[in-house]
């Protein structure tokens, strides 16, 4: 078996949830919109996802909508408050992921105008700025929870105090963070949250809307009256039980598998940084408890992933070199690093299936690896420096 | 997406290294994707006796280095002067459409040291 550390690309559905969604698929099997018992006892399932969902969150279930993902409710949470507004300000940062950065572009394309605010070496969003960037005519303020190249969390409750003070709505995308770090909607101030099952252990295709009570929002799924008419479509339900059962299960397990996975990660960390001339990226304490994320000086880091991947280690890259140009990581380069570092960062997610035996052995494979690449670079000159 | 053969060269590439008194030297760097190389050639009677290389860069890069290398060693001059990135690609029995710019690297390497090579 080979030693999975790409967590946050997706995990693997956990043997429990999967008996649970099993069971919808082939016995509880109704249609939730049909008054027969099939039906009634598809929307006892649904209904129960509801509740599982709204307690991990601090939310009450009314407050749910069932989605297709992370992405659709990126999607809705800002385009569907940006259609009810009509016209105005939008507040996010730069290191945003594609499905709220892409719709944000596509709204500032209809005439809204965006503040795409820059993140601190660490990655981390100032509060201040957020306060600065508001304008008369804000309509939504759109922060990250915790940050999918870097881990790097972002200051919530400043940031929702400073939503709250002045009347504006506060989304995040907490697509890393649900079922990892406890979330508390009313605690932070937070009026539209979004989540993803298959980030803790639940099926692909399948997430969440939080919208506050009173929230003012549009739908962007228009048909049946599904989702008190929000969201229209008959709903996954065995993909909604998946994803009760996964955020339960995720709360449970959450106070062990952090302390687990931080250990995890801070072996695989001084290991790693005994090479020479490896930047560790992102907080060093504010941050998700399975992310490691390293720049090795003088290796590319698609190569470095291909050689883990052929010794049967995952891991994944934030850049890539396509097409007659190399992307690298915005995100990182938002935070700082220069080109070549963030040609050279790896990332590696650990979670619940791995191991202290499985973090050693990608560890040995990776300092083994990246002396090779370096031997074969003509970039990398050991001087014998500090890392930084 | 890449085949065995590019696989296999970038696991295990051939001619890594470089070398002390060269007839001819090259570096390039590809100012679109940050890839760069050096190209070390010894030559013996207008053949390649010896080539050596470092490359900096993703899997194409490593994988089309390693066989331009093997190719251009014991031809001559003219024949190595004439290898093109297409060549490159063929040997390697194919590269994703958006990674067949990482070959140009080599064929520009080794037409700089040859370039080097004839100046003296
Ligand atoms: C921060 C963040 N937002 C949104 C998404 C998209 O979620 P989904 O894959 O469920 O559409 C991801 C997943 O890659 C993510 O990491
Ligand atoms: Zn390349």
């Amino acid at each position: 078996m080979g030693i999975y550390l790409d967590h946050s690309a997706t995990t693997y559905v956990d043997k429990k949830v999967l008996a649970k969604m099993t069971q919808c698929y082939s016995e509880t099997f109704g249609n939730t919109s049909s008054q027969h018992s099939y039906g009634r006892d598809a929307e006892k399932g649904v209904g129960a996802a509801r509740a599982q969902v709204a307690d991990a969150i601090g939310a009450s279930p009314g407050e749910i909508y069932f989605t297709s993902g992370g992405t659709e409710s990126d999607n809705w949470a800002i385009k569907g408050v940006a259609k009810f507004a009509r016209k105005g300000h939008i507040i996010t940062t730069g290191i945003e992921h594609r499905a709220v950065l892409d719709t944000c572009k596509y709204l500032e394309a209809k005439g809204f105008s965006i503040t795409y605010l820059p993140v601190d070496a660490f990655g981390a969003v100032r509060a201040d700025d957020v306060e600065k960037a508001l304008q008369d005519d804000t309509i939504l303020i759109s922060i990250m929870f915790a940050n999918n190249e870097v881990g790097t969390i972002n200051p919530m409750a400043q940031i929702g105090q400073i939503a709250k003070k002045h009347g504006v709505l506060f989304h995040t995308d907490a697509v890393q963070a649900v079922g990892h770090v406890p979330i508390d909607v009313s605690a932070i101030g937070i009026d539209l949250l979004s989540l993803s099952a298959h980030k803790f252990y639940g099926p692909k295709g399948v997430g969440a809307l939080y919208i506050k009570n009173g929230t003012n929002i549009e739908k962007i799924i228009h048909g049946g009256s599904h989702e008190k008419g929000m969201r229209a479509g008959t709903l996954n339900s065995p993909g909604i039980v998946g994803l009760g059962a996964a955020i339960s299960l995720a709360t449970e397990v959450m106070d062990n598998e952090f302390v687990k996975e931080a250990a995890l990660a801070k072996r695989l960390k001084d290991a790693l940084l005994q090479l020479p001339k490896a930047k560790y990226n992102g907080h060093p304490d504010d941050r998700l408890p399975g992310n490691v994320n390293i720049s090795f000086d003088g290796i590319e880091a698609e190569a470095l992933m291909l050689h883990l991947d052929l010794e049967g280690i995952a891991v994944s890259t934030g850049s890539a070199c396509s097409s007659g140009s190399t992307n690298p990581s915005y995100v990182l380069k938002e935070m700082g690093c220069t080109i070549e570092q963030a040609r050279a960062a790896v990332r590696f997610t650990i979670g619940r299936c791995n191991t202290t035996k499985d973090i050693d052995t990608a560890a040995k494979k990776t300092k083994s690896i990246v002396e090779k690449l370096r031997a074969l670079s003509p970039l990398f000159a050991d001087k014998g420096e500090k890392n930084v | 997406m890449y085949n065995e053969k590019v696989l296999q060269h970038f696991k295990d590439p051939h001619n890594v290294g470089t070398m002390e008194n060269p007839d001819g030297y090259g570096e390039v760097g590809s100012s679109e994707c940050g890839d760069t190389m050096k190209m070390y050639i010894k030559v013996d009677d207008n053949k390649i006796t010896d080539i050596k290389y470092q490359t900096y860069g993703c899997c194409a890069a490593i994988a089309s280095s390693s066989i331009a290398t093997d190719m251009a060693l014991g031809k001559t001059i003219e024949e190595a002067q004439a290898m093109s990135k297409m060549d490159i690609v063929q040997e390697l029995g194919g590269l994703p459409e958006k990674k067949i710019h990482c070959s140009l690297l080599a064929e520009d390497a080794l037409k700089e040291a040859i370039k080097d090579y004839k100046s003296k």
